[in-house]
């Protein structure tokens, strides 16, 4: 048996010879996590649990992810709002104090640097939490984009442990452990407080498609409240907590239709290809990339973000090829079987003549042209 | 630790062969589908045909990863273990047992020779992890 794909390992991985670690790593490792080297980090692909089991208690339960490789940068000064608004797609002015937003970092063509999540602290003191494998990227990006706005720029990821506590058991859990009401903290919202008397925010918010929550705090207590909210969720064999790898993780994100930096979005591919026009607001004022992005409104994308599931046996991977009426036509950004809804799915970009929900497709699946159908997305929706 | 039966012969590729007669019953270890996660897809071939030694017969897929699987010895298949369409988690569950992927009348039975004993696939898979 040979490896000849791992369709975890994001497409961003570094070349660092020596892996950075999370706060969290020793943990990771006394509890059995497998680590692998994602994008430069070195990180938990999965736990003994299995990434099924850990998918599935994540949408029945809840599931713990250390996230904390991810980026943050801090944007403070009079300007922040103007200047965050000039360097990113959504419209940064309707963010009120505690409320949370999903944006991109966009270039000059409308493809994209990033994609993000903007807090806004106060009006004059917004933080940036990136992705993990582009962080170093998008820091030398926002620096270098930095036009005569009175802010202060920090790149404050090391100052951050983040830890992701997502499913519906989530609220039950966090509120055992914090006096912060927490079902109060509304979706795409958080909050200062406390959880086991450690401060940090809490945000309503994640990658899973369930409720759930981002904990920011300082890296020196990222263990005990790791290992505090494995404590706190521990309902018994069957039913607590679990704490979750990449893979879980990947699953859990693409069941919810929602986009990966390195595969659905990269440089090469623009917001509104993406689907993701609902973050480009052409209107607010100008933007890196709002000239194009506009003229491609116009005129009408080329190519589309699809969803598919596969109708014959068979799965789908990251990068292989879409076959329409024997023409190759796109390519897969993400594929993989779907735990929870037990079918094999995935994401892929196909011309725009051919973007409709029943759509005919093949996938190349190494020398095999597999049958699949154009689904609508996101794959999963939890019941409200 | 991996569970590795006595009884059995390895590949370096972490599959392992039972001899039936003429016959070659094959799937992966313990260890290999401990490495490999939740196996979700199983490919076989067809019975009759036939593989040189080394050549890949299948392929084995687990949530994150696609792993091509290589036969040991060279033969024809005379089956191959169908129920793992349905239920390809027996790879995980018993690798050695319900798990097995294909039965082949080897071509040559002094292959077999050529491969691993169990302690010595034993301390292949300790070096590797190592």
């Amino acid at each position: 048996m040979r490896l000849n794909e791992s369709c975890v390992v994001s497409n961003l991985t570094a070349t660092a010879p020596q892996l950075k670690r999370t706060p969290l790593n020793d943990a990771h490792r006394q509890a059995g996590g497998r680590m692998i080297d994602f994008g430069g980090w070195d990180m938990p692909v999965q736990y003994p649990a299995g990434t099924i089991e850990e998918h599935l208690r994540t949408r029945t339960h809840a599931g713990l992810f250390d996230v904390s490789h991810m980026g943050e940068v801090d944007v403070h000064g009079p300007d922040a709002i103007a200047f965050v608004n000039r360097i990113t797609s959504n419209d940064v002015t309707k963010l009120v104090d505690g409320q949370a937003q999903y944006t991109a970092l966009t270039t000059p063509q409308g493809t994209v640097i990033d994609d993000l999540l903007v807090y806004r602290l106060a009006a004059d003191h917004l933080l940036l939490v990136v992705n993990a494998g582009t962080t170093d990227k998008d820091w030398d990006w926002i620096k270098s984009h930095h036009a005569g706005e009175q802010v202060e720029l920090k790149n404050v990821s090391a100052e951050y442990c983040q830890i992701a506590l997502q499913g519906p058991d989530a609220v039950a859990i966090l509120q055992k452990l914090t006096e912060v009401p927490v079902a109060d903290v509304k979706y795409y919202h958080f909050t200062h407080g406390k959880v086991d008397g450690i401060e940090g925010i809490i945000s309503r918010t994640g990658y899973t498609g369930e409720d759930g929550f981002e904990i920011y705090a300082a890296p020196e207590h990222a263990e005990r409240l790791w290992t505090k909210i494995l404590d706190a969720g521990n309902f018994g064999a069957d039913d607590g907590v679990l704490p979750c790898g990449l893979a879980a993780r990947n699953t859990l994100r693409l069941e919810a239709g929602l986009a990966l930096y390195g595969h659905e979005i990269d440089e090469s591919t623009t917001l509104l290809e993406a689907n993701l026009g609902w973050i480009c607001k052409l209107d607010k004022g100008d933007f890196i990339g709002r000239e194009t992005l506009a003229q491609q409104k116009t005129e009408g994308v080329k190519r589309k973000l699809v969803g598919f599931e596969m109708t014959d046996r068979g799965i789908a991977r990251d990068d292989q090829e879409v076959v329409i009426n024997d023409q190759r036509v796109g390519k897969v950004t993400s594929g993989s079987p779907a735990p929870f809804l037990k079918k094999n799915i995935g994401f892929a970009y196909v011309p725009v003549e051919y973007a409709n929900v029943g759509q005919e497709i093949s996938i190349d699946v190494r020398g095999r042209l597999v049958g699949a159908r154009i689904v609508k997305t996101p794959f999963y929706k939890r019941a409200k | 630790m991996a569970n590795v039966p006595e009884d059995l012969h390895y590949s370096k590729d972490h599959e392992w062969v039972r001899v039936e007669g003429d016959q070659a019953i094959i799937g992966i270890t313990d260890y290999a589908q401990n490495s490999l996660g939740d196996v979700v897809y199983v490919e076989l071939p067809k019975a009759g045909d036939k593989f040189a030694a080394s050549e890949p017969f299948g392929s084995v897929e687990s949530v994150k990863a696609v792993s091509e699987v290589f036969t040991p010895i060279a033969g024809s298949i005379t089956s191959i273990n169908e129920s793992l369409a349905d239920e390809p988690e027996k790879v995980n569950s018993d690798p050695y047992g319900e798990g097995w992927m294909i039965r082949l009348k080897m071509d040559n039975r002094g292959e077999v020779d050529s491969l691993l004993s169990a302690a010595e696939y034993e301390d292949f898979t300790k070096a590797e992890s190592e």
